[in-house]
């Protein structure tokens, strides 16, 4: 019984992945084909938002300097629970070409918030993002929401 | 008007606060001038009907180790000609006239200026750091910048 309940909401939940419309670089450009018709993320149930208070899923597209930082945060906390965050790119996994000898740019969005799936790539092409976005739902479909905790 | 002789109008105009003309391996060349002079000379670069620079097209910091130099890059639309300006400054406490009220797009590059090399420019209209955050300690594009250890306890 606990069981079907944990399934259905999270089916609930991996097949309502609203993102947050939030790209600070050129994986935003194929974060936004990956949303348009060809390639159409919308079947997935993943509908992007202009608000971190109707997101679930905090899709980190680009570069993320020091100035920015103090916004990403802010943004996540703005989110509620439950919330996911993907790391898009090389910048977002690891500061990317700017790993060495920068002094503006994070080296990894993971310094800031919690990350479920990385997505390599510079920038990844749409059917790796979705490939991440159906590896979060797995993720998601593994919870254990009532009785023993995960 | 060719770069020499643009050269000579100003020399005649404004003496020994024009200081050379750098023509080699420039282009376009670049007239050397005190800083102190900067902005009367842009405002006559400008006001002049014979060279009518009427277009800012570039304002950088420049580190040349032993001292830091700004360069502005004018162009005029009127008579299709350009001509370098270069300025020379100390690397100690750096600073010269702002040209922002005769080019206003000048604001945002003496402000980048500004951020990037600690490059002052005094009577500026709003002389904030642009790209960096408020902040920030230092003046990266500086050649004997230090990075810093952390950020907000962010590791740089």
């Amino acid at each position: 019984m606990v069981g079907n309940a944990d399934l259905f909401v999270n089916w609930a939940r991996k097949s309502s992945l609203w993102y947050l419309l939030f790209a600070t670089a050129c994986c935003g450009i194929e974060l936004m084909q990956a949303g348009a018709s060809r390639y159409d993320l919308d079947r997935f149930g993943a509908v992007f938002r202009a608000t971190p208070r109707q997101s679930d899923l905090m899709l980190v597209a680009g570069t993320i300097t020091h100035k920015m930082a103090d916004r990403v945060k802010r943004l996540y906390e703005q989110m509620p629970e439950p919330k996911y965050v993907i790391a898009m790119g090389s910048c977002a996994n690891t500061g990317g070409p700017f790993y060495k000898d920068s002094y503006c740019v994070v080296k990894g969005v993971d310094l800031l918030i919690p990350v479920d799936v990385y997505i390599p790539g510079c920038p990844p092409r749409p059917e790796a993002l979705i490939d991440g976005i159906m590896r979060l739902q797995k993720i998601i479909m593994q919870k254990k929401n009532y009785g023993a905790k995960a | 008007m060719e770069a020499q002789a643009i050269f000579d109008t100003l020399k005649g105009k404004f003496g020994d606060a024009v200081v050379a003309l750098q023509s080699e391996g420039f282009s376009p060349a670049f007239v050397v001038v005190a800083p102190a002079a900067v902005n009367g000379i842009a405002r006559f670069l400008k006001d002049d009907p014979a060279l009518s620079f009427d277009s800012l097209m570039c304002l950088s910091g420049v580190d040349y180790r032993d001292r830091l130099a700004v360069a502005y890059h004018l162009h005029s639309m009127k008579h299709r000609h350009a001509i370098g300006m270069k300025a020379f400054l100390p690397g100690e406490a750096p600073s010269l006239p702002t040209v922002d009220d005769v080019w206003p797009a000048a604001n945002f590059q003496e402000r980048e200026a500004y951020d990037l090399f600690g490059i002052g420019f005094e009577g500026s209209k709003d002389l904030r750091r642009i790209l960096l955050p408020e902040d920030w300690e230092g003046h990266p594009l500086r050649k004997d910048y230090k990075y810093p250890d952390f950020y907000h306890g962010i590791k740089v």
